[in-house]
């Protein structure tokens, strides 16, 4: 392990160091500048947007922005984070469940308490989101913990070895909310354009896939690859890797 | 209660800005990670006090807590790497 110490103890001023000093503090300078020559109070686009908020489906208009106003972004974000599992699993392999110490009674009577919380937390979340701070993302966060925790504690075997299930939950958030945004188009609205009526229905089914896509998405890239299947499994205990 | 508030946001910009800097020069990858998810805690505190609680459970759940577990996850799967390709390496932090 010499680099890291080599590294860590070289702080000597070289002309690059200097160059890169310099670049760094007229940035830092000119961001300042940017943020002090700011107008101290500016609305923006705030008062369009909670007065279009009735017309929005939700009451919160975060999740009114997030949805609705800009659902295109978000739209994207979500393919974002399904491409990111896809990268992931096209590079690696999840490391087999033998590479974790058995969990401790400990720790297992404390998911116990704890797990059937959070997932009440992540559906509660989920559902505030229309009034109050809270959303798919939050909640998808507080799910993914759950599944990390059950990984941590090796009890995750029947989440990862079903693929079918898991490729079709990882994909399920983005194909309702494309589904959701091409189908307003059959009523004669443009694309993302939710009709009045339904908008707030339209919001929370676009945000229940979208939460289970999220957690399993946050967990898949976590675990940090393809899970092994049960054929795998079985090919790496031939090769004297215990799987678990 | 103005001067409290004032006091608890100067301390909580100190906090951020020498946590920041420790992660940055933290040489130890563990330590660095730690420090980097008590960042997220603070810096949730810190877009609370700036009345923006949707970016504060984002912040806590997602930059904190879901980053700091992936960083954790990677790191022991560098010195895994690291330990399978330098055999003669013993004991770790």
């Amino acid at each position: 392990m010499n680099a890291p110490d080599d590294f860590t103890d070289d702080t000597r001023l070289t002309p690059l160091r200097l160059m890169i000093m310099l670049f760094v503090l007229t940035l830092a300078g000119a961001l300042g500048w940017a943020v002090c020559s700011l107008p101290a109070y500016s609305s923006g686009l705030a008062v369009t947007a909670l007065a279009e908020l009735s017309n929005s489906g939700v009451l919160n208009p975060v999740t009114a922005a997030v949805l609705n106003y800009r659902g295109y972004d978000t739209l994207l974000e979500i393919a974002v984070l399904l491409l990111a599992v896809i990268g992931v699993w096209s590079l690696a392999q999840a490391e087999p469940p033998a590479a974790f110490e058995p969990a401790s009674p400990v720790l297992l009577s404390f998911l116990r308490i704890v797990l059937p919380l959070m997932i009440l937390i992540a559906g509660y979340l989920l559902w505030i989101g229309s009034f109050a701070p809270g959303g798919a993302f939050q909640g998808g966060a507080v799910l993914a913990g759950v599944l990390v925790l059950l990984r941590l504690s090796n009890q995750d075997r029947a989440i990862w070895s079903h693929e079918v299930w898991l490729r079709f939950c990882l994909v399920l958030g983005l194909s309702v909310f494309i589904a959701v945004a091409v189908g307003v188009m059959a009523g004669g609205g443009k694309l993302l354009e939710y009709p009045r009526a339904h908008a707030g229905m339209l919001i929370l089914l676009i945000e229940s896939a979208a939460l289970i896509s999220i957690a399993l998405t946050l967990a898949a890239l976590f675990v940090g690859g393809r899970a092994l299947s049960d054929e795998d499994s079985s090919r790496a205990s031939d090769n004297g890797v215990q799987p678990e | 209660m103005d001067t409290l508030q004032t006091v608890f946001d100067l301390v909580l910009v100190l906090a951020l800005l020498w946590l920041a800097w420790r992660v940055l020069a933290a040489a130890d990858l563990f330590k660095g990670i730690v420090l980097f998810i008590a960042f997220g805690l603070l810096m949730a505190l810190a877009w609370m006090r700036l009345r923006a609680p949707d970016i504060a459970l984002a912040e806590a759940a997602v930059g904190s807590g879901i980053t700091g577990a992936l960083l954790l996850s990677g790191l022991a799967r560098l010195r895994r790497l690291e330990r399978s390709a330098q055999p003669h390496i013993g004991s770790e932090p």
